[in-house]
């Protein structure tokens, strides 16, 4: 999977190489993500903090990416820019054909419900709303009339097991249940990437697991699916890990290449893949 | 997100925050429930005067003829005052050309009055009286019937018999549990027979219409009436019509200038009072009332629309987690706006409308419980509706734009 970077010129190790690149239009219609020397710097106070210093990524449709890295390597800025919720100061961001890195406020809110499904650490769902209402939520930006909402957010409900429990509010569900609810809302508005920031940070193991087999699962039908996590266990689940360090790429290999390195025992990871 | 959504999305916040959506609704809902209040009183008064008061003194389609207006609702300064007394009184004589120059059809009475003193050999005491001298149309243009007897004939108007038809007021007074008709009553000691009782006329802010007598105003109390017997008080007219009621007007009015021997650029020494002319100072009246009365709940809306403020604004802050996961999720910039703009015109109309509500009550209660005859107007319900929803909107308006300005990263890191 590795080589097919190199087709569009982008090697991991941060060399930039010439991309055929239209503007518009995507180097390939294959590739979700392209992203090249993405910069992104913080006046803290009048002191420059240089969070990602030129971060080369191309994620291929139906890839299942971890982002990790130690705290302050920019991991967390890079999904923000994934998620489409910041703008880079330098390079280019292409997310499925379209040149996000240039958009206005209003464009990228628009590009978030349409091609992002975000899932979040602390799940992020509305306290007062049950589970339906919560994942309805996309729709209703996206200007889906009410009865369609309805169905499409049962749907994507049951997809996740929760059938049985639409009109529970978050605080009658258990933490699983509550992720897979806000997994659901990710997934509503059939998004381009899945994109999750620490889905399990907030769980115990087991339910972690249980998460890991649903975003597997998602994977497996096509999904694409990014995770950034700072747990080399949750990271090993991905087939694909991208390591960033001080703002930029320091690894980007396969999953059985990183398990190997990292030296995390193949019974963790395999339960995954039973 | 459509705005039907949004109002949808407002009223379950408000919903599932009842004791704080209480609080903040409590301003407004003042405000617009004195609003209500103060409208309805004054626009009752209103009321009450046009149809009741002045509706009763003047009949419809008809002017009185006067040396000065007798209606004097509100103030008349000491310079007109002086004018007014200075006037030449009407004369019994200066009727018929008048009633020569009025066109057809068009109805006229002669009237002189004043307050006398009634007695009855059956009755506690005298009573004072309004008594009436007439002459003329007077009981058809008032629309006055008599509920026993019978009203006068022309040759008791020619020949000024002591005849007398009074209201139910004396009647109960003079002759409790009597039949007064044929009895005797003295006007001011002149011996007078009872020929009729005149129906129920009413009362005005606690001024009874009923406590009337009505005499020929050639009857030998005439001389009681003013200081000079061919003085009179009024010339009723009455046109058929309110556009040949105009053109009347200015018929009388050449005549009596013409009467008067007026220079052309001397003024009337004389006055046409028509309904709405004795209204003129009441509209003006009720102008400034209003305006009082829409004031002094304007400040109650000014604390509501702070309250409202505030509140929204704890309210942003509360929600800087719901508002970035929004954001996450596509909501644009207005969308955030309108969601809580909505909230807050919400807010301010619900608020408005118990305001409603309770100013209705209240306005109903006042009329059952005090003489004040209120009547709430249509107009101040609309308006305290949109009024709430307006302060709503104001006070909304800096809250949700920093709702919409929050960065949706920062937001979303909020707990």
């Amino acid at each position: 999977m590795s080589n097919t970077i190199d087709d569009i010129g982008i090697s991991t190790t941060g060399e930039r190489q010439a991309v055929v690149s239209v503007p518009g239009i995507t180097p390939d219609k294959d590739w979700v993500i392209v992203a090249r020397g993405l910069k992104r710097e913080y006046d803290m106070g009048g002191e420059i903090v240089r969070a990602l210093r030129g971060v080369d990524l191309a994620i291929r449709r139906n890839e299942y990416v971890a982002i990790m890295g130690p705290s302050g390597s920019g991991k967390s800025t890079l999904m923000n820019l994934i998620g489409c919720l910041d703008s880079p100061n330098g390079g280019e961001y292409w997310l499925n054909g379209m040149l996000v890195s240039a958009m206005s406020d209003d464009q990228l809110a628009r590009v978030r419900n349409k091609e992002i499904g975000f899932v979040f650490q602390t799940f992020n769902l509305l306290p007062r709303a049950t589970a339906l209402q919560n994942v309805e939520l996309p729709l209703v930006y996206a200007g889906i009339p009410a009865d369609e909402r309805k169905k499409r957010a049962t749907e994507a409900l049951d997809s996740v097991q929760l059938g049985p429990r639409l009109h529970h509010r978050p605080n009658e569900l258990s933490g699983g249940q509550r992720q897979r609810v806000a997994i659901a809302r990710a997934l509503v508005n059939r998004p381009s990437i899945l994109l999750a920031d620490e889905p399990t940070g907030n769980l115990d193991s087991t339910t972690s697991q249980e998460i890991m087999r649903v975003f597997e699962n998602l994977s497996s039908q096509g999904q694409t699916v990014v995770m950034v996590t700072h747990e080399p266990d949750i990271a090993a689940h991905a087939r694909r890990v991208v390591v960033l360090r001080d703002g930029i790429v320091e690894s980007d290999e396969r999953r059985e290449r990183f398990v190997d390195r990292v030296g995390i025992s193949h019974a963790t990871t395999k339960v995954a893949h039973d | 997100m459509n705005p039907l959504e949004a109002v949808r999305l407002a009223l379950d916040t408000i919903r599932t925050q009842k004791l704080k959506s209480a609080f903040t609704l409590m301003g407004v809902c003042i405000g617009v429930m004195f609003l209500i209040a103060v409208v309805s009183i004054v626009n009752g008064m209103g009321v009450y005067l046009k149809d009741d008061l002045v509706g009763k003194l003047i009949a419809i389609n008809s002017f009185e003829l006067r040396h000065r207006p007798n209606i004097n609702i509100g103030d008349t300064d000491a310079e007109t005052w002086r004018e007014y007394q200075r006037r030449k009184r009407l004369r019994y004589y200066e009727v018929g050309p008048v009633a020569e120059v009025l066109p057809e059809g068009t109805r006229y009475a002669v009237i002189a009055d004043n307050q006398l003193s009634l007695t009855s050999q059956f009755g506690r005491g005298p009573r004072n009286v309004r008594t009436t001298g007439v002459e003329g149309d007077y009981f058809e243009i008032k629309k006055l019937a008599v509920t026993a007897g019978r009203l006068f004939t022309p040759q008791e108007y020619v020949l000024g018999t002591p005849v007398v038809v009074i209201g139910p007021d004396v009647v109960e007074r003079l002759f409790p549990n009597l039949n007064p008709l044929d009895r005797e009553v003295r006007i001011a000691g002149i011996p007078y027979r009872v020929i009729g009782v005149t129906e129920t006329q009413g009362s005005a802010f606690g001024m009874s219409f009923d406590n009337v007598a009505y005499v020929p105003l050639k009857a030998p109390a005439r001389r009681l009436f003013n200081s000079e017997p061919s003085m009179i008080d009024a010339v009723i007219i009455q046109s058929p019509s309110e556009a040949e009621m105009t053109e009347t007007m200015e018929r009388v009015r050449q005549v009596m200038r013409v009467q008067h021997q007026l220079r052309p650029a001397e003024k009337d020494d004389f006055a046409m009072q028509t309904s709405d002319s004795a209204l003129e100072f009441w509209d003006k009246l009720q102008g400034y009332l209003v305006l009082a009365g829409v004031a002094l709940p304007a400040f109650g809306l000014v604390v509501g629309a702070i309250v409202i403020m505030n509140i929204m604004l704890v309210a942003v802050a509360e929600r800087t987690a719901e508002i970035g996961l929004r954001k996450a999720l596509g909501a644009r910039r207005r969308d955030i706006l309108s969601q809580f703009l909505v909230e807050a015109s919400t807010l301010g109309a619900v608020g408005a409308m118990a305001g409603v509500a309770l100013g209705v009550f209240l306005a109903f209660v006042m009329r059952a419980v005090t003489p004040l005859p209120t009547v709430v107007a249509g107009w101040s319900v609309v308006l305290g509706v949109l009024v709430g929803a307006g302060v709503g909107i104001v006070s909304g308006v800096y809250p949700a734009s920093r709702a919409s300005r929050l960065d949706p990263i920062t937001a979303l890191r909020q707990e």
